[in-house]
């Protein structure tokens, strides 16, 4: 089976400075690489690959040319192929645009590598953190979608069975194939890329498809395509310096502490 | 610093000091604890190709020389000295196969060390000799096509974790230093056991053993180059070796440093944070200018090795003959005062910096949960190893008498 | 073709017939948002054998309360409730749609914001209208680091948030919604999903996301023994158990219970830090805990700093004697 992992290009540090002009992020400068999140999601198609024989991974990203260093960082660790779908007008897309951009992108990797049966996510980015667009992209495609999976206990080439975490449990689901999943950190841990990978990537083709290549037009992507603007970004207010509880022994400290805790109506 | 690395070199530094923090930091206190071999490090290693760093790509290598040795020592390090001590001991044991060994030699050992398959160590020292290596008692007696091993032989470092040994014995013990040979004795041979684990100050995720020898049968095509030959087999190991030591000294002091910079960073005592005191400020900068020096001699000194040693290799493997022969063809000079000098300025720096380090971090650095002086205890023993800072001393004033007496033959006979 | 929709639709998120109160909190905004419009508040329950649970909701807080049942949508299942909704959402023309910032609404309100063309904005904190009566979204990113306004701006479709749960207070039981039932769209039950199994959490165990109280362990328990004083502790509070990153790494406890940037954003009134240092990573998930209590042998460490009670000293001292302390006051 074809699997096409999706990797976001984000600040390595998420203490990020607000230019106080613009109240826009400032992420110029800073280190940046893959989303820590999409690192799950290029191990867990890695291990898929090594799961079911004959699976070949591409890996998907969008945004600017700086984007083919997380693209091969992906190729170091053994996957096969990478696009960077890439076009000055997909700049400002919210998820609805983005989910768009993602869904033609896929298809097109469909079209060029003979189907797509799995497309994977990490949870969320360290940046926007909105965890949205995976099923978004699912809804697009018109595939089915699972958010949040620790597991996948079972994979073919038609149905993989998936274990959800959720607030009060974990559900097991069964997916027709294709579809599109979102994973946990919980289901695996990443490996390091080899130094002959990390050489080899540096010299693989990455293939770049603009809004023409994906036959998108400027109305649909980008700050036209989006719903979604972002009118305002602030600072947190940081939390007033709080009250040193003090005693001569564990149980002063304990007792002061408590009588806190009860004036504040949480005993 | 910039100091024009290549595309490949700066990979290395990077895949090197990425797995040191993600994969060594989270376990380097266990393993102190423990002292126990760390072998999943071992095997994250050899995925990211890390051991064939310096070997050449004809034997599984990535190409490079004792350059790329130091660069991926000094990440290793930075970390915990004691984890990249298993990786470095290999290179003890490929180093004089690759220099000495002949051509079959070093098809058949070579691919596994470069691959990370086997892990090789080297040993000279005795119980009765140390630094005076030529005093050594262990014996080879010669036996048909093979050699009878008796001795012991101890503080080998990797020792009963490696695969491939480059152990040294007497063939000859009247001819004393001149009767020293060496062999490339496998684990598994009959006769060949291991004794005491030592209980070391630093660097306790390696294993220090003993190993013990008792009529061991070894053919003599494991004959490291020549008979009575060992010394200079020893000698010229130590010479590619020390710059190394160098690398992993530099590589700990820079790691006690960073440790101390975040924390003083942060750390507040009269509601300022200590680095802001000028006392702790000058001790930062001399700390970094004491690395950076040591730093800058280690890259100067081993690109002038590689210079030489590199040319070789490519001739001998062409030729099928040794590098030593190689070397000797190409007019290859001896590097035993730089690279000395290489071992003993940053090993001293590594002491003070850690040292200091532990100082700067007041109470808390010297408790066993914050890293610091772990960095101090690891520190030690490059001041020891390969040669105690007092023998490369002594090693260096000669060659400088040496030196000057000859300039000034050439001067008189001019 | 502009898109001419009226009213709030709080989606409730059920389990085996029972609610889950986030929806008295999704109600609680939703219905700040209608009065601001005139207009009203429909609660949504989808799945099967939720008459009991409409009933409730129609007497805390919602105008009406439209039931989508079908024995084929006992369990939560993507693409099938994401279409039976998007039918239900095109036929009746709601102008916004509030989901739980859960599992369940994170998967829901992006697949409804493509079928319907939806404007979309995760995880809201708070909710206002701008002058033209748009939703503008308050949210935080970056790790905590950042609080973003955001606008919802879909011309031809409705406008959809998830909404973090605890970020606003639960609806309170007060007037008579009407109950209707809403027949699902026969074409939308089919999908690509086949729900296998269920299993739970403990019983006994508080769900970190919708507790209102939480104490967390960290590495500075220094053994996994630790957890057994912070779980004694949670116990006597009546609280939630979390941890840090560093002891989840540890293997003390499992992964479900991490809070933080890669484990659960949570917002209680009362968080708890037992030998916590505060991580940034940490402090993205629980800094906007209403009060912070931070015990740790380390005075200087951030989450000392930031804690409304700071309390240092050794942790196997102080928390047997604060559990002691509790159970002496309640007497």
């Amino acid at each position: 089976m074809n699997i096409v992992v999706c990797v976001k290009r984000t600040p390595a540090s998420t203490s990020v400075a607000l230019d106080p002009q613009t109240g826009a992020v400032k992420t110029a400068g800073l280190p940046h690489g893959i989303n820590p999140f999409d690192e799950y999601a290029v191990e867990e198609a890695l291990r898929l690959k090594e799961r079911i024989p004959g699976t070949k991974v591409a890996v998907l990203s969008v945004g600017p040319a700086e984007n083919d260093e997380v693209i091969r960082a992906a190729l170091a660790l053994g996957c096969d192929t990478g696009v960077l779908l890439s076009d000055p007008a997909f700049a400002g897309s919210d998820v609805y645009a983005l989910s768009l951009i993602l869904a033609k992108g896929i298809q097109k990797v469909a079209e060029t590598r003979g189907g797509v049966g799995l497309v994977l996510f990490g949870r969320q980015s360290n940046d926007g953190e909105s965890g949205h667009t995976t099923a978004a992209v699912g809804a697009r495609l018109g595939w089915p979608s699972v958010i949040s999976v620790r597991k996948i206990p079972e994979a073919a080439d038609a149905a993989v069975t998936v274990e959800r975490l959720r607030e009060d449990g974990t559900d097991v689901l069964q997916l027709t194939l294709p579809a599109v999943l979102s994973v946990l950190k919980e289901i695996n841990e990443p490996r390091l890329p080899s130094l002959r990978g990390k050489m080899a990537a540096k010299k693989m083709p990455v293939e770049t498809w603009g809004a023409a290549a994906l036959g998108l037009s400027a109305d649909v992507v980008g700050k036209a395509g989006s719903r979604m603007d972002v009118v305002k970004m602030a600072p947190v207010p940081s939390r007033g310096a709080g009250v040193v509880i003090t005693g001569e022994t564990p149980e002063d400290k304990a007792q002061a502490l408590v009588a806190k805790l009860k004036e504040a109506k949480f005993i | 610093m910039d100091y024009g690395l290549t595309e490949l070199q700066r990979e290395m530094v990077a895949l090197s000091r990425e797995l040191a923090v993600k994969k060594i930091k989270p376990v380097r206190e266990k393993y102190d604890e423990s002292e126990e071999f760390p072998w999943d490090i071992v095997e994250e290693l050899r995925k990211a190709d890390l051991f064939g760093v310096y070997l050449p790509e004809e034997y599984g290598g990535m190409g490079g020389g004792l350059f790329e040795l130091g660069l991926i020592s000094e990440q290793l390090s930075r970390t915990c000295g004691g984890i990249a001590l298993c990786l470095m001991t290999s290179s003890l044991c490929s180093m004089p196969i690759l220099v000495f060994g002949s051509p079959e030699q070093r098809q058949r050992f070579l691919p596994d060390i470069a691959s990370g398959k086997k892990l090789g160590a080297f040993c000279i020292t005795e119980p009765g000799s140390g630094s005076d290596a030529s005093s050594l008692k262990a014996t080879a007696v010669a036996d048909g096509d093979h050699f009878i091993l008796n001795g012991v032989k101890n503080f080998c470092s990797s020792g009963k974790a490696s695969e491939t040994y480059v152990v040294f014995f007497s063939t000859n013990p009247k001819r004393g230093a001149r009767g020293i040979t060496a062999f490339i004795v496998e684990k598994g041979t009959p006769g060949f056991t291991f004794g005491k684990k030592e209980k070391k100050m630093g660097i306790r995720a390696n294993s220090t053993h003993e190993l013990v020898f008792s009529d061991c049968r070894v053919p003599k095509a494991n004959i490291l180059f020549k008979e009575g030959m060992g010394l200079l087999v020893a000698q010229n190991t130590f010479d590619f070796a020390r710059p190394g030591v160098g690398a992993q000294a530099i590589g700990i002091a820079q790691g006690a440093l960073d440790e101390t910079l975040a924390y003083t960073r942060v750390r507040k005592q009269f509601d300022v944070p200590v680095a802001s005191f000028q006392a702790i400020g000058h001790m930062l900068a001399e700390c970094a200018t004491q690395i950076e020096a040591a730093r800058a001699l280690f890259f100067t000194t081993v690109r002038a090795m590689d210079a030489e040693l590199l040319p070789a290799v490519k001739k001998a493997i062409a030729e099928n003959i040794t590098v030593y022969e190689a070397m000797k063809a190409l007019n290859c000079r001896r590097w035993s005062k730089e690279s000395a000098m290489v071992k003993v300025f940053s090993s001293d720096v590594a002491m003070k910096v850690t040292t200091d380090c532990v100082q700067m971090c007041g109470g808390i650095g010297y408790m066993r949960d914050f890293p610091v002086e772990k960095y101090m205890r690891d520190a030690k023993i490059t001041q020891i190893y390969e040669g105690t800072n007092q023998l490369q001393r002594e090693e260096i004033a000669r060659m400088l008498v040496k030196e000057a007496a000859s300039s000034e033959r050439e001067a008189a006979g001019s | 073709m502009a898109y001419e929709g009226k009213g709030v639709w709080c989606i409730a998120e059920s389990r085996g017939g029972k609610v889950s109160p986030v929806l008295f909190e999704l109600l609680t905004a939703g219905r700040k948002l209608a009065a601001a419009r005139g207009e009203t508040v429909t609660a949504v329950v989808i799945g099967h054998g939720l008459q009991d649970a409409a009933g409730e909701i129609a007497g805390r807080g919602a105008d009406q309360v439209l039931v989508v049942e079908d024995a084929s949508l006992k369990e939560f299942v993507d693409d099938v409730y994401a279409a039976v909704l998007a039918k239900l959402a095109e036929a009746r023309k709601p102008r916004t749609l509030l989901l739980p910032a859960t599992v369940y609404g994170r998967s829901l309100a992006p697949r409804l914001s493509v079928l319907l063309r939806a404007g979309l904005a995760a995880d809201a904190v708070g909710l206002e209208l701008d002058a033209e009566q748009r939703l503008l979204v308050t949210r935080s990113a970056y790790a905590g680091n950042v609080v973003a306004t955001v606008l919802l701006r879909s011309v031809d479709g409705p406008e959809i948030a998830t909404v973090r749960p605890l970020a606003f207070e639960r609806s309170a039981a007060g007037g008579a919604g009407t109950v209707a039932a809403a027949a699902p769209d026969a074409g939308a039950l089919a999908g690509k999903t086949a729900f296998v199994s269920f299993g739970a959490d403990r019983a006994d165990e508080i769900d970190l996301g919708a507790a209102e109280k939480i104490v967390s362990g960290g590495r500075g328990l220094g053994k996994p023994e630790g957890f057994e004083l912070v779980r004694k502790l949670a116990k006597t509070l009546g609280a939630a158990v979390g941890a840090s990153r560093a002891a989840v790494d540890s293997g003390w406890i499992p992964y479900k219970h991490q809070v933080g940037l890669t484990g659960r954003s949570v917002r209680p009134k009362l968080y708890v830090a037992c030998g916590i240092s505060g991580q940034i990573q940490h402090m993205a998930g629980m800094n906007a805990s209403g009060t912070i209590v931070a015990i740790n042998s380390d005075a200087e460490c951030p989450m000392m700093k930031v804690a409304t009670y700071a309390v240092q000293g050794d942790l196997y001292k102080l928390l047997p004697a604060i559990v002691a302390e509790i159970e002496k006051a309640r007497g």
